[in-house]
């Protein structure tokens, strides 16, 4: 039987999303947890190019790996000393959590197996950026405002929490 | 045999919401076993990341309309936040403890 191409390059992507993930969650080294994470948001990036997502897939580069990801590294190394990394990436009760996770994702699959979901049609792969940016200033200004002012507040709230106090 | 090897071939929507399950069972294992709060952040990071994944997924999949890839653009706007404010507050408890193990931070409890 031909397996198509497209078939296949969705199940590496698949691939790289899952292993990566996988190296985030089990590896000993915060370092390695870290950089792996590059390989998930990448993957997730390119599975939104799949589903015809042009606008979100730049936005999750943009955002999840250029901002996020290097925010993450800078608090990393800011710290730890390099040395005595693999110390500091403790984990406690591996199995109830191994368990856990397992059941959970068990019954996830076993749901979505289940359930006859409406058959996909066949949609055109258009670009996405100007209907987004219709929705965003008509149906969605106020979410869209909302967001500007949540955004604001977090920048200064960080600001305020990771300053020295200067007292007299 | 085949019949599971032609539902392989044929990728719909079940496969996007089974890779983002695993992404979101993976971020729970890592926020209920890790004891670094970096660490926990990154579990939190993966759980957005695979809800995202579903909104688009969902809305590709069922009407076309572009409305799922607002909320998911909602997601990683709040996931931009988040990050930064913890981060931030991760800081603050390294200059306070000089560690950010979260079992050595408990003391808003006494």
């Amino acid at each position: 039987m031909e397996i198509p191409i497209h078939v296949l390059v969705f199940y590496l992507v698949a691939l790289v999303v899952v292993g990566s993930a996988c190296i985030v969650a089990f590896s000993r080294n915060i370092v390695h947890s870290a950089f792996s994470l590059l390989g998930t948001f990448g993957g997730v990036a390119a599975l939104y190019v799949f589903l015809g997502a042009d606008f979100v897939a730049a936005v999750q580069v943009l955002i999840y790996v250029g901002g996020i990801l290097v925010l993450i590294l800078f608090a990393v190394m800011l710290t730890h000393r390099i040395s005595d990394i693999d110390i500091t990436n403790r984990t406690v009760g591996r199995i109830p959590g191994l368990v856990a996770g397992a059941v959970f994702l068990g019954i996830l699959v076993y749901a979505i197996a289940g359930t006859d979901w409406a058959k996909a049609r066949e949609v055109a792969f258009e670009p996405t950026t100007a209907a987004i940016g219709n929705l965003f200033l008509g149906e969605y200004l106020l979410p869209f405002q909302i967001a500007a002012v949540v955004l604001l507040v977090a920048l200064i709230g960080a600001i305020t929490l990771s300053r020295k106090e200067i007292k007299e | 045999m085949a019949e599971y090897v032609a539902l392989l071939a044929d990728v719909g929507l079940k496969h996007y919401l089974v890779v983002s399950g695993i992404l979101f069972a993976l971020g729970i294992y890592i926020v209920l076993t890790r004891r670094n709060a970096i660490s926990i952040l990154l579990g939190v990071e993966l759980i957005l990341n695979s809800a995202g994944l579903n909104y688009v997924a969902f809305s590709h999949f069922s009407t076309g309309q572009v409305d799922g890839q607002i909320y998911t653009v909602f997601i990683i706007m709040l996931a931009a936040s988040e990050a930064a404010i913890g981060l931030a507050i991760v800081l603050a408890i390294y200059q306070l403890f000089s560690t950010i193990d979260v079992e050595a931070t408990e003391t808003l409890k006494d």
